[in-house]
């Protein structure tokens, strides 16, 4: 019995084969760690990472991720595009050659269509507030105004013109999300309702996309394999022939993956390795910086933390230097604020260590040396690396304000639950950038967003964030921006700790690697050496 | 025998009912919901999606929907892999537990039994006291540690085999391995135990009065009441090693059914977490009376009825 299930498992599943980092080179098909399955293929409905790598194999919107940049964007579906004055209405001219893997032509129409299927609430899409800067997408949203009515117009087949709520002189750069790209309207329409969340539209043979690759295959926890897609406009430029994708969820597991010459990228290099990584084989070995913060959040409604003075104290008791080079040890940057430094945006400095201050700070609020003060609690999920931080937090805030705090440890899910119910002291949290801007980081504290979750509320705040989305002059509206963020970090409802880095490994064959601050790197780009340059790690590869 | 089977299989369906009763009130209790996020998702979205998967009426018509369900075969779609039916999760995923778990259990059994027998017949002895001292080391090792072990040694020192993945005819042997050895070490454990009972009592010392040859005395004789205690402890067992680890899944990168068991209950995806518990409970049951039938045939003082 034993031997024909292995039989029938080997006929069903192994069949496959696998391909080492050589051969895959040889044969131009990039191996790369992705993290997870995805959860959808819908390119609507995705919400992870690991989706959106997925997704920036098989799709492109009207602009697309630049190899090398990071605050600019090259020409996708559209060849070239216009703003108006105040940059809140854009015009895009698409490439007449654009097609979807079928041979269909990717028009405007399209684009309206998806937007429009992306704006109806009855989708559940999770990320349909993003469009909601389309003039009247709120309001169609919400069932006031026609589809007509919203601000994205097909002139022609080849000429979009989209009108948004208020100046944007970011609009191309949150293009790059995929809550912007368009989904083939004539395969999801031949395959099932276009707002049936599970419409087999995305399986394996239905699917049609309009990227540089194609679905191959996908089985799930193995591999989802991408090939070239002939039908694409600029399939001539892409060098690799596909790219398989492994949900591989253990760091460690993928580590001894690549060791064993199985990957070209990995998702993540395990905490405990890095160091050795960094000292041999520094080729190997990537840390690039990552738009992403790492915070505790206050409830700001605990006694005790309900005082302005007292969150400020905390945030100056924290030595931040100490926590990224012993605690967390991977490159971090000590976040003196609550938004990464990025293209015209400088990142605020204002929590610098200062023990000194905070015991002045905590003394006016009518704690002096911490007496009195009601004890309370940090909320971590459960991971090492959190519980590592939470404990080095605890015994500075002992050390310099006399205040004693204890840890405490929930499920994630479990933990998301006290989050959404503000039922916590402080709790450690985390935000990267949806697209790269410093409003993705500010907005979240605006009054009675889903994701502020500590009751802090201030009118200015929201007054300074509101103006801001109203303001045409790039430089003006960052300097709006830098209001504001000095305003929330004025009154602390959340302490910034460190900015995000993040850590993989990429094998030599890969030709060129640049950093990219999302974390997004735009696989046509790629290119394979064969056989590869020779590197330090050739004799695990050549064993 | 036949009156037997049919009651046990009457009493299996209330089994099979308490535990699906317990599970989906005990998993409502838990703190989160299948929807929840790192950011947090549109109320709007989450009442269309708790809308259309039910989870808006109250708790008790929702029971009764899925129990109904349930009772009709079908085990509804997954909350989190939305659209796939729970059904086709553990279609896809059982086979390479059963695989992974059978494989395991034939190492753990062929490497347990004669290590367990040669410890009780060599009681006291270098032998018996290397074996059991083998067998506590498997004991105490965690898969999680014995599985990097064996992807060292095997993977990357020898490059035998791949470290992880399910691509090859090959990949089966170190997670059947990891698994086979804890568990082999428990059956070496318990047949020197039985063994060692059983060759202490009089039928044996008559047999050996009787002249009866050792090598018969042990497979004949000894052997039959020795594995008892092997048997029951198999039972259950069985149902735990077929239907996969998720630990073991996690370090070989398996597309078992281990990881659901565990992950199903982290996501609240609730129907998920019901279909994999029922799935567990009947198998149980089923193996429970299988190992029943199997000691009633060992052991002569016991009678089904």
């Amino acid at each position: 019995m034993c031997c024909a299930a292995v039989a029938a498992v080997g006929l069903s599943g192994c069949g496959s084969g696998t391909m080492d980092a050589k051969e895959g080179a040889a044969r131009q098909i990039l191996l790369v760690g992705n993290g997870a399955d995805p959860r959808f293929m819908d390119l609507h409905l995705i919400n992870s990472v690991s989706e959106h790598h997925l997704m920036m194999a098989l799709f492109e919107g009207l602009v697309a991720e630049d190899p090398v940049k990071d605050a600019e964007a090259e020409p996708g579906v559209a060849e070239r595009w216009e703003a108006n004055a105040d940059k809140s209405v854009w015009t895009f001219h698409l490439r007449k050659e654009a097609r979807w893997s079928d041979g269909v032509p990717v028009t405007a129409r399209d684009f309206v269509w998806s937007w429009q299927r992306m704006l109806t609430a009855a989708l559940a899409a999770e990320y349909s507030q993003m469009l909601f800067v389309l003039k009247n997408g709120r309001e169609f949203y919400e069932q006031k105004v026609k589809a007509e009515e919203v601000g994205a117009v097909a002139l022609d087949d080849h000429t979009l013109q989209v009108t948004l709520v208020g100046p944007t002189p970011h609009f191309i750069l949150m293009l790059l999300h995929t809550s912007w790209w368009p989904v083939p309207r004539h395969t999801i329409e031949k395959y099932g309702d276009p707002l049936d969340r599970v419409n087999p539209w995305t399986q394996e043979g239905h699917m049609v996309s309009n990227g540089a690759f194609q679905l191959k295959r996908q089985l799930f926890r193995q591999v989802l394999e991408v090939e070239k897609n002939p039908q694409y406009w600029d399939a001539a430029q892409v060098k690799i022939e596909g790219i398989r994708f492994y949900p591989i969820d253990s760091d460690s597991t993928e580590e001894r993956l690549f060791r064993k010459g199985m990957l070209h990228v990995t998702q993540i290099v395990p905490l405990d390795k890095i160091p050795a990584y960094r000292r041999d084989h520094p080729g190997i070995f990537k840390q690039d910086p990552n738009t992403a913060v790492y915070f505790y959040r206050i409830n700001t409604e605990r006694p005790g933390l309900k005082d302005p003075r007292v969150r400020q104290a905390l945030a100056y008791a924290l030595d931040r230097e100490s926590i990224v080079r012993n605690v967390t040890r991977a490159g971090q940057q000590p976040a003196g604020g609550l938004v990464p430094a990025m293209e015209g945006y400088a990142a605020a400095e204002l929590f610098k260590f200062d023990p000194e201050k905070a015991r002045g700070l905590l003394a006016a609020a009518g704690y002096p040396g911490g007496k009195g003060f009601p004890p309370f609690e940090i909320l971590i999920n459960t991971s090492e690396a959190h519980r590592a931080i939470a404990e080095v937090v605890q015994q500075m805030w002992q050390q310099h304000l006399g205040i004693s705090v204890g840890i405490l440890n929930q499920d994630f899910g479990v933990y998301l639950d006290s989050m959404s119910r503000i039922d916590y002291d402080i709790m450690r949290g985390g935000w990267n950038a949806d697209y790269l801007d410093p409003a993705t980081f500010i907005d979240m504290w605006t009054t009675g967003n889903g994701n502020n979750n500590t009751h802090w509320s201030n009118a200015e705040f929201d007054r300074l964030v509101a103006a801001a989305t109203q303001e045409g002059d790039g430089a003006k509206r960052f300097a709006l921006l830098h209001q504001a963020e000095e305003l929330v970090l004025s009154e602390v409802p959340a302490i910034p700790i460190y900015f995000y880095t993040r850590s993989r490994l990429v094998h030599p064959a890969v030709k060129e690697w640049h950093p990219k601050l999302l974390d997004n790197h735009p696989w046509k780009h790629f290119e394979l050496i064969s056989p590869a340059p020779p590197s330090s790690m050739d004799s695990f590869w050549n064993r | 025998m036949l009156r037997f089977i049919l009651r046990r299989l009457f009493q299996s369906l209330l089994v099979l009912g308490v535990v699906f009763t317990a599970t989906f009130f005990l998993i409502r209790l838990k703190p989160g919901d299948p929807f929840s996020g790192e950011k947090a998702m549109p109320a709007s979205v989450r009442a269309q999606m708790e809308k259309r998967y039910g989870l808006d009426l109250p708790v008790w018509k929702q029971y009764f929907v899925h129990a109904a369900a349930f009772a009709r075969g079908d085990l509804l779609p997954s909350l989190r892999y939305e659209g796939v039916p729970n059904a086709k999760i553990i279609a896809d995923s059982f086979p390479v537990s059963l695989v992974i778990g059978l494989s395991a259990l034939t190492i753990a059994i062929g490497v347990g039994l004669p290590a367990g027998i040669v410890a009780a017949l060599r009681k006291n002895t270098w032998l018996d006291y290397s074996a059991m001292s083998l067998a506590m080391l498997g004991i105490c090792l965690p898969t999680f540690v014995m599985g990097p072990v064996l992807q060292w040694i095997f993977g990357l020192k020898l490059g035998w085999l791949n470290v992880a993945g399910w691509f090859e005819r090959s990949d089966w042997i170190l997670p059947s391995a990891t698994m086979g050895l804890i568990y082999a070490a428990y059956i070496a454990r318990l047949t020197r135990g039985g063994m060692l009972e059983v060759l202490n009592q009089d039928f044996i010392r008559t047999a050996r009065a009787k002249g009866v040859p050792g090598r018969q005395i042990v497979m004949g004789h000894a052997l039959r009441g020795g594995l008892l205690p092997v048997v029951a402890f198999l039972g259950p067992a069985f149902a735990g090693i077929t239907t996969g680890s998720f630990i073991i899944e996690k370090i070989f990168q398996l597309p078992g059914l281990g990881q659901h068991f565990v992950g199903s209950v982290f996501n609240s995806d609730y129907t998920l977490v019901q279909a994999t518990t029922v799935f567990y409970a009947a198998l149980l049951v089923l193996i429970n009376l299988g190992t029943d039938i199997l000691q009633a045939w060992l052991n002569p003082r016991v009678r089904l009825t």
